[in-house]
């Protein structure tokens, strides 16, 4: 009797976080950064995997990448779709509203690490991902449910297009 | 919790993340003493904790077990495919308290197994399941200890040696 339906549980929250946070942190900054370089790498490669199971071609402008980070990538991967608001007027820089984050369902930060920016996780993925695309972007939380925020807010920012070189000696 | 009728892609993501876990503990306590079995005891406890939690929502709602086979099952049958979306192969038992999980495609070692090279690494791919299971069990009021052995990637045999007090 293998019941595929009532298993489907969002391995990401048990597994990962939790782990990470118990697992002998001491000092923020140290938490924070490594989440943000395992994010990163995660990007990195999360982002061939999002690109063959998706079907998404190239963007043509950033409105557009955030539209897809929003309705595929943060619903295949997350089961979320955060609201895309607060444009920059040049149109550089942009938020990911999530109302839940399911990172931090069931999470209480414990007292002695109330600071704690427990999903900078996301921050790396994106960053990585779309580092891969050719994109550099600066991502971070602004807002964050565990920290007493109504909703959990990412704010990204366009810094540049990175220009696609040939390895020295390569034709 | 339980996202009906959406398809996500969360197989990936614990891929991802469960080498990210790898590499971060490796490389954080490689700096002060080189000894891989403090890390991997520390992927094995992580594994234990999250067993014991992921094994608690995975029995809400199926019947009391009847004994410790029927556990077994469960771990092969459903545990294993709610996390490696496959269930085990093969379980062995000599019917006193040792049972042989036998994964011909171990999810968590694919990535690795194209050639030989990454043999040496096998172990630390697996000490994180091990911890799973052995939390499980526990959880489900059976003490245990469980090891891994890889012979030819990406199949691996876990062992589990059931504890009587």
């Amino acid at each position: 009797m293998l019941r595929t339906e009532s298993t489907k549980i969002n391995l990401m929250r048990p597994l990962g976080q939790p782990a990470l946070a118990c697992a002998g942190y001491r000092w923020r900054e140290n938490y924070y950064s490594h989440q943000r370089r395992g994010g990163y790498n995660i990007g990195v490669r999360i982002i061939e995997d999002f690109l063959a199971r998706t079907n998404v071609g190239r963007c043509h402008d950033f409105r557009e990448t955030a539209d897809v980070i929003s309705k595929n990538a943060f619903k295949l991967y997350l089961g979320v779709t955060p609201t895309v608001t607060n444009w920059s007027p040049a149109g550089d820089e942009f938020s990911l509203q999530l109302d839940s984050n399911p990172l931090a369902e069931f999470v209480e930060l414990p007292d002695n690490h109330t600071g704690l920016s427990y999903s900078s996780l996301l921050c790396g993925v994106l960053r990585g991902a779309l580092e891969m695309v050719q994109m550099a972007v600066d991502v971070r939380i602004v807002q964050d449910t565990l920290q007493g925020d109504l909703q959990t807010e990412l704010r990204l920012r366009f810094l540049r297009r990175i220009e696609e070189s040939m390895p020295a000696g390569e034709e | 919790m339980e996202r009906e009728g959406v398809r996500m892609a969360d197989e990936a993501l614990f891929e991802f993340l469960h080498m990210e876990v790898i590499s971060y503990i490796f490389k954080s306590l490689e700096k002060d003493d080189s000894d891989n079995g403090k890390c991997t005891a520390k992927l094995e406890g992580m594994g234990f904790r999250v067993g014991q939690g992921l094994v608690e929502r995975f029995t809400r709602d199926i019947p009391r077990f009847k004994d410790e086979l029927d556990i077994m099952k469960f771990v092969c049958k459903d545990f294993w495919a709610g996390i490696f979306k496959k269930q085990v192969d093969n379980l062995r038992t000599n019917h006193q308290g040792v049972y042989v999980l036998q994964d011909n495609r171990f999810r968590l070692l694919t990535q690795i197994s194209a050639g030989k090279q990454y043999m040496e690494h096998a172990p630390k791919f697996l000490a994180f399941t091990c911890g799973l299971v052995r939390g499980a069990l526990s959880n489900l009021g059976v003490n245990s200890i469980v090891t891994a052995e890889v012979s030819l990637l990406p199949a691996c045999k876990f062992q589990v040696m059931m504890q009587r007090a």
